[in-house]
């Protein structure tokens, strides 16, 4: 059983859902990075979403764009993001999740990332813009290396697809709660709960939802009907705007007000 | 994805049919003006001393480009999927006016994103757009050019597909507008086909024209991929090809993915997606459409690059022998043809794609004939 499946097993047992946290690696830089990681993880976090800096992140708004920019220019790159996650993985045995596009892996090798990854204790890939018609080569690699791959739904997939999703997926499925990109929203679509129940109700695996999800009071409200929660865009603002240990306060006190309602009772 | 699925399904159940054909063909006819010409270049021949040159005048279709013929055929088609918007991304702005015209033909409401760098460059093109009745989105992350605007595009896309149709502008992107929009512009080389064996009674021994996304090489190309008649797309070497100021994605690019394409890039070895360069902004993507990409990896094409000045003195030199001037993207084909003309005879026929007219770049060669900084 791999980490992710592992933790949730666990929380399932416990009548929790898992609060999943993105940050974008080395914004502002990867020291920052790796504190907020270890934060995050003591104060709630169930598993973390790396972003791996691209140039072109187009499933992402300006927000996490932003921060992917700032990234690059500090000079962040995938094997950078590696590096960091074994730092981590000596430190923490939170599940880690790399978020990065399709070519930076395709230019590094995708045999060479799998590898990499899974020995630095990477647990899965969520790759935007690999859908799993395009996918094969990929999955063969990170099969080999036992690193899941999480595929992503969206409103706009339709019945078919999802099942199709939920069977390749490893881990979990990610549902996409908005069409649309990344980005702190102040309200989600009115018919995202129907959706969920029926995502619910075709798939087996554990299901997560993100994009757009910024507040305690939104994750209260999506808690009772998934198995996971990513929150992105609402920290890495925080990461922009914040920095030193006002920072890390910050952003503790944000996953610990975000993990509250996915406790249960 | 699943907009993909929906664009595909629709395009292979639409485009095939009775109707959906003859209501293109009428708008070609009527409203484009097509055939465009193919006009024999008595004094650029004689100026080059090689073969018959031929000009496929794409220039004096409606709006003054080739990008008409893909924009009319995919609005036709979102009208008939019951879309009620269109967006479109822009560098030169010949896409974007090509997408507002057809909007405001259709009804249809529209919205083009475009880098402000390229606003900057092509104003009049944004004057007409706004006329139309479209937006213009100003686009300001990146190199504020063409990709980037390709970028914004797609985000808009993902986010109201419903009633939304991404009107792609080059054989590149995903599947299936590669083939789409190959499909759609591949009327020109059609014409160009039959016209030339009306009047000379032969096949042309070569084929030119200027690649930056590709859709107009392309579209000539596609109907004489069977026969023997050589290929050359003409890519925009910028300040040169070794510098890294240019757009020469085949000839100097590697293979990568972009924009849901698999195909050759201008990338760092980290995978990330370099700023392209040219004088021409149409030319200025760090992508090619994949099947470009193919004919070069198959040999069937050969992909070549010119530099911003041998493009100013392609502009120059078709302007003073013919009388036409040459959108800065096609200038490029023809300054190639300088190079190409002594590996023929008269008895040869050379086809050369004009893919726009040079309006929309008389403010860029003005100000750059005085500031030329090639590095050669």
């Amino acid at each position: 059983m791999t980490r992710i499946d592992r933790v949730f097993k666990q929380l399932k047992a416990k009548g929790e859902k898992a609060l999943i946290p993105f940050i974008t690696a080395g914004d502002p830089d990867l020291a920052t990075t790796r504190v907020l990681a270890l934060e995050m993880a003591a104060r709630g976090a169930d598993i973390l979403e790396l972003g791996v800096p691209f140039s072109d992140p187009l499933a992402d708004g300006p927000t996490i764009q932003a921060a992917s920019l700032r990234a690059m220019q500090g000079g962040v790159h995938l094997e950078d993001v590696l590096n960091l996650a074994g730092e981590l993985r000596s430190q923490t045995q939170i599940p880690l999740i790399l978020m990065g596009y399709y070519n930076p892996i395709l230019q590094y090798g995708l045999e060479r990332t799998a590898t990499e990854a899974a020995a630095k204790g990477v647990d899965g890939f969520i790759i935007p813009d690999l859908p799993p018609e395009e996918a094969g080569p990929w999955r063969v690699a990170a099969a080999k290396a036992k690193i899941a791959t999480i595929f992503l739904a969206a409103p706009t997939s339709g019945a078919e697809r999802i099942r199709t999703l939920g069977r390749l997926t490893k881990g979990f499925l990610y549902y996409v709660s908005v069409t649309g990109i990344t980005g702190a929203r102040t309200e989600l679509p009115p018919d995202l709960v129907e959706s969920l129940k029926e995502v619910r109700s075709l798939v087996k695996c554990p299901l997560a939802v993100g994009f757009g999800i910024s507040t305690p009071e939104q994750v209260a409200g999506l808690a009772p009907y998934v198995d996971g929660v990513v929150v992105g865009s609402a920290i890495v603002q925080r990461v922009a705007r914040l920095q030193g240990p006002a920072l890390i306060q910050e952003v503790g006190d944000f996953i610990a007000a975000l993990k509250a309602p996915l406790r249960g009772k | 994805m699943p907009a993909l699925l929906e664009l595909e399904e629709a395009y292979r159940t639409i485009h095939r049919t009775g109707e959906f054909r003859q209501e293109l063909a009428w708008y070609l006819k009527d409203y484009v003006g097509r055939p465009t010409p193919l006009y024999f270049a008595r004094h650029l021949s004689a100026e080059l001393g090689g073969p018959q040159i031929y000009i496929k005048r794409e220039d004096l279709a409606h709006t003054g480009a080739h990008k008409i013929n893909n924009t009319l055929g995919q609005g036709l088609l979102a009208r008939r999927m019951g879309k009620t918007r269109l967006i479109a991304e822009t560098g030169a702005g010949q896409h974007g006016v090509a997408t507002a015209t057809v909007a405001a033909l259709l009804g249809l409401s529209c919205d083009i994103y475009m880098g402000t760098e390229d606003i900057r460059r092509q104003r009049l093109n944004v004057i007409r757009m706004n006329l139309l009745g479209a937006k213009v989105v100003p686009v300001e992350s990146g190199s504020r050019t063409l990709k980037d605007a390709m970028n914004e595009a797609i985000r808009d896309w993902v986010t109201n597909v419903r009633h939304t149709h991404y009107v792609l502008g080059s054989v590149g992107g995903p599947h299936p507008y590669p083939m789409i929009v190959r499909d759609f512009q591949a009327v020109i080389g059609r014409e160009a086909r039959a016209q030339v064996r009306r009047r000379t009674g032969k096949l042309p021994r070569c084929l030119v024209a200027c690649v930056g996304g590709g859709s107009n090489a392309m579209g000539l190309f596609h109907a004489f991929r069977d026969e023997a008649v050589r290929f050359v797309g003409v890519e925009a070497a910028g300040h040169g090809v070794h510098t890294h100021h240019h757009s020469a994605t085949l000839v100097a690019g590697t293979v990568g993915v972009l924009h849901g394409a698999f195909s050759y890039l201008l990338q760092d070895p980290w995978g990330n997606i370099q700023e392209a360069h040219s004088l021409a902004p149409g030319l200025d993507y760090p992508g090619v459409g994949p099947e470009h990409a193919w004919f070069k990896d198959q040999g069937r094409a050969e992909y070549v690059a010119v530099t911003d000045t041998e493009a100013l003195e392609g502009f120059n030199l078709l302007s003073r022998t013919e009388g036409i001037l040459p959108a800065l993207e096609s200038a490029h084909a023809i300054a190639y043809l300088k190079r190409l003309a002594p590996e023929y005879t008269a008895d040869d026929i050379v086809i050369v794609n004009l893919s726009g007219r040079g309006d929309k770049d008389v403010d860029a060669v003005a100000e750059a004939m005085e500031v030329s900084g090639d590095a050669h």
